[in-house]
């Protein structure tokens, strides 16, 4: 028997309508419509689209969990073994809406889903390490080319073929790193391609590196008897009994306390919560990580305007890149609210 | 300078009244052994174990690999300025018992020292399961610290491969391969319609137990330096490491350093490989940058078009990596780098510590972290008492059956950055 598979697509591809229909709600409709037809037809009998679930792009990201909800109520009913989405090239919300709403399927329905986009389109970003996601061409042109390789992965998925690999099965490549056993030695491969290099022919590095974050340091403050100084740590020091159980190690939030009437930060009233270095300095006076009392001397002195009243501590250990963007972009903003002019960061 | 490494092959190995070799056989004499390593009395005892391809044996934690080998003719004795007189080494004759190895191990001096299986799925990440290995099992005295325990050990080993490769002296080798670099311009002269290529070896020097010694000096002391690429075929560069088991250079390994002789396979052909410089891995940053200043300068300095940069260790060397590819590329160079990866069990994160949109290409010995079971051995040479231990274990990684659940990264050899092996990894 045909697999049975569901189709997502927008407004648009259901031929209800460009922008100025994007509103409309989640319907579905039985068999294939649109792009469809033609997965339909990649499929050769070995599947088969069971319903189509159409979807306006505007409700579908102005209403992301309603959305989301009431599609997985409609297609709930169908069993199928598959979800596709799109393909949605590079229009950007309905790449949004193919990977929120097959990441939904496939977590919830525990079954493959696959969608299509262009490679720049801000789902790719947002889904590539959970979704199967098919690079396509920027526009619907590329069509004809995007079908077959979708049908073709999901067919795969479905039956459980493990060993895919984003350069034979045309997905974009979801950043987990895996092992294989190549044909030629590393020092076979390294030569290979310094000849390569050096005769400006193509080569393929086995590693892309990965483009850092890095921030040039702002620009230093002109008056520093004028300016309000902030202390921001990953150091981990938190008021004594860490109230608000910042984790030792991969930290999921940051404390945010007051020192307005704090001289300094001694061991009988803060700690460090870190998990990754000796902390038996650190608790003995805990200024030496978040050096307030060295601020407030140059504060009496007046070589320094005011501290700001409070400082910000999370826990550096371990802690992902991802989660330490989030902390900084908050405290970020409030200290650029509460008119902070710099700030000092300290590590550990 | 012109080195002629005649291979004597072994196949097999096993104990006997003498130690010598017949009809490829490797015969080891067990007391002689014995009582050369127990010459150190740092050292209370020790075992004398075989291990052979296919046996149901596991050898852990193991410290380092030697390969047997003799000099014929030519200037010094193997292993120059450690067990022999500071010659210049790499010109003349060499030979090599090519197919067996001396494998120290024993109770353990850090926390990274490795395992190797002789059968089952982890000997396909080993390439010491490949040959017939003498291993020697070493005890320590009462209190011994640990620095000297590993010169204890590291000293033992080197001397049984130079006690073993003696035997290789008179026989006719199996095959004998000819190296040939010759005085820098002479060199270039050579082959003036080719690009010249050279290779910046980074050695592993972050201390506390992460050493390597060139012709007897610590590597952290020295500044980089140019080198002919015979001289690491006599043992010039030996390990001292308990660095990660699967990333360390054994001294097998520099005895067989893989890019050279690939280097050399093609030399001549798609271009002139007229050099070596080695450099080190110090933690500090002002050293980190004079010996990256120094690797370029030199690069520069001999003319270089292409240079294959291998890295050792992982984490904090990433930076003395990525520094030497920016500033050599910087000059005008390409650039290929040999590294690993720890991309996490799950293959999710980022694989090095540092990264730079000039290392543009790169090939990798395999992520460190990716997990393996290793079913349990009929024999264990050493122990395992400390597989929870070792870089790559975890609580619970040793099974009440005796089977192992470890990330690769504790197998000896397993992520080379010599590009030793095969293993490598993609994104999926």
């Amino acid at each position: 028997m045909a697999y049975k598979v569901i189709h997502y697509i927008n407004q648009f591809f259901a031929n209800i309508g460009g922008e100025e229909m994007a509103h409309v709600t989640p319907e579905i409709r039985e068999g294939a419509v649109g792009p469809g037809l033609g997965i339909n037809k990649a499929f050769k009998g070995e599947a088969e689209i069971v319903c189509t679930v159409i979807c306006g792009d505007s409700y579908f990201n102005e209403n992301t969990e309603a959305a989301t909800k009431e599609i997985l109520e409609l297609i709930k009913p169908y069993e199928a073994d598959a979800f596709i989405a799109g393909p949605a090239f590079n229009a950007g919300r309905y790449g949004t809406a193919c990977g929120t709403i097959a990441k939904a399927v496939q977590e919830t329905m525990h079954i493959p889903a696959v969608t299509g986009m262009y490679i720049e389109n801000p789902g790719v970003d947002m889904f590539k390490k959970e979704l199967y996601i098919v690079e396509t061409s920027n526009a619907a042109v590329g069509m004809r080319k995007a079908l077959p390789k979708m049908s073709a992965l999901t067919l795969k998925l479905m039956s459980n073929e493990a060993d895919l690999d984003p350069t034979i099965d045309g997905y974009i490549p979801r950043g987990i790193r895996k092992n294989y056993f190549a044909e030629l030695t590393g020092a076979e491969r390294a030569v290979d391609m310094l000849v390569k290099k050096l005769n400006d022919e193509s080569y393929t590095t086995e590693y892309p590196m990965p483009v850092f974050d890095r921030i040039e340091p702002g620009k230093a403050i002109k008056d520093l008897s004028k300016a309000k100084i902030a202390l921001v740590t990953s150091g981990g020091i938190v008021p004594k009994d860490n109230p608000d159980r910042i984790e030792s190690s991969s930290a999921s939030k940051y404390g945010t306390y007051n020192i307005e009437s704090v001289l300094n930060l001694t061991g009988d009233n803060y700690e460090t919560a870190h998990g990754g270095y000796d902390p038996v300095y650190a608790n003995d006076e805990p200024d030496r990580v978040v050096p307030l009392d060295v601020l407030r001397d140059l504060e009496k002195e007046g070589v320094i305007g005011s501290i700001h009243p409070y400082f910000y501590s999370t826990v550096g250990n371990g802690t992902a890149v991802k989660s330490s963007k989030e902390f900084s972009l908050e405290i970020a903003e409030k200290l650029r609210q509460d008119g902070v002019d710099a700030v000092i960061l300290t590590s550990t | 300078m012109k080195l002629e490494i005649g291979n004597i092959i072994i196949k097999d190995v096993k104990f006997g009244i003498e130690t010598k070799v017949d009809n490829q056989m490797l015969f080891i004499n067990r007391d002689e052994i014995e009582a050369l390593v127990l010459k150190d009395d740092r050292i209370k005892g020790v075992s004398i174990e075989l291990a052979r391809p296919g046996d149901s044996t596991r050898i852990t934690p193991v410290k380092d690999v030697i390969e047997p080998r003799v000099k014929v003719s030519g200037n010094g004795a193997i292993f120059p300025g450690v067990i022999s007189k500071v010659d210049t080494v790499g010109s003349g004759r060499t030979h090599v018992l090519k197919g067996a190895a001396i494998v120290t191990c024993g109770k353990i001096v850090g926390f990274q020292e490795g395992i190797i299986d002789m059968s089952g799925p982890g000997a396909d990440y080993t390439p010491f399961s490949n040959l017939q290995n003498v291993c020697l099992v070493i005890e320590p005295i009462e209190g011994l610290k640990q620095y000297e325990y590993e010169h204890a050990a590291r000293m033992a080993g080197l001397k049984v491969a130079d006690y073993v490769g003696q035997v290789a002296k008179d026989l006719e080798p199996d095959e004998v391969e000819v190296f040939e670099t010759k005085a820098i311009q002479e060199q270039v002269k050579a082959y003036p319609e080719l690009p010249k290529v050279g290779y910046i070896y980074m050695l592993q020097t972050q201390g506390l137990l992460h050493d390597t010694y060139v012709y007897g000096v610590d590597a952290k002391q020295i500044i980089p330096t140019i080198m002919y690429p015979t001289e690491i075929m006599d043992g010039a560069i030996i390990s001292g490491n308990c660095v990660s088991a699967c990333d360390k250079n054994t001294t097998y390994h520099h005895q067989n350093n893989p890019i050279i002789k690939y280097l050399y396979a093609r030399h001549g052909k798609d271009f002139n490989f007229t050099g070596v410089i080695i450099t080190n891995e110090n933690v500090y940053l002002a050293d980190k940058e004079r010996s990256s200043n120094m690797t370029a300068k030199l690069s520069e300095y001999f003319g270089f078009d292409g240079v294959i940069i291998s890295q050792e260790g992982f984490g904090n060397p990433d930076t003395d990596l990525i520094m030497n590819c920016k500033k050599i590329e910087a000059a005008n160079i390409k650039t290929v780098i040999v590294t690993d990866e720890y991309a996490g069990r799950d293959g999710l994160s980022q694989s090095l510590a540092d990264a730079d949109v000039k290392a543009d290409a790169v090939v990798t010995g395999g992520n460190a972290n990716e997990v393996i079971v290793l079913p349990p051995m009929a024999k264990i040479i050493g122990t395992d008492a400390y597989i929870n231990k070792v870089a790559g274990g975890f609580d619970g990684s040793l099974r009440s059956d005796g089977s192992i659940e470890v990330e690769i990264q504790a197998i000896t050899g397993s992520t080379n950055e010599l590009g030793f092996n095969k293993l490598t990894t993609k994104s999926i």
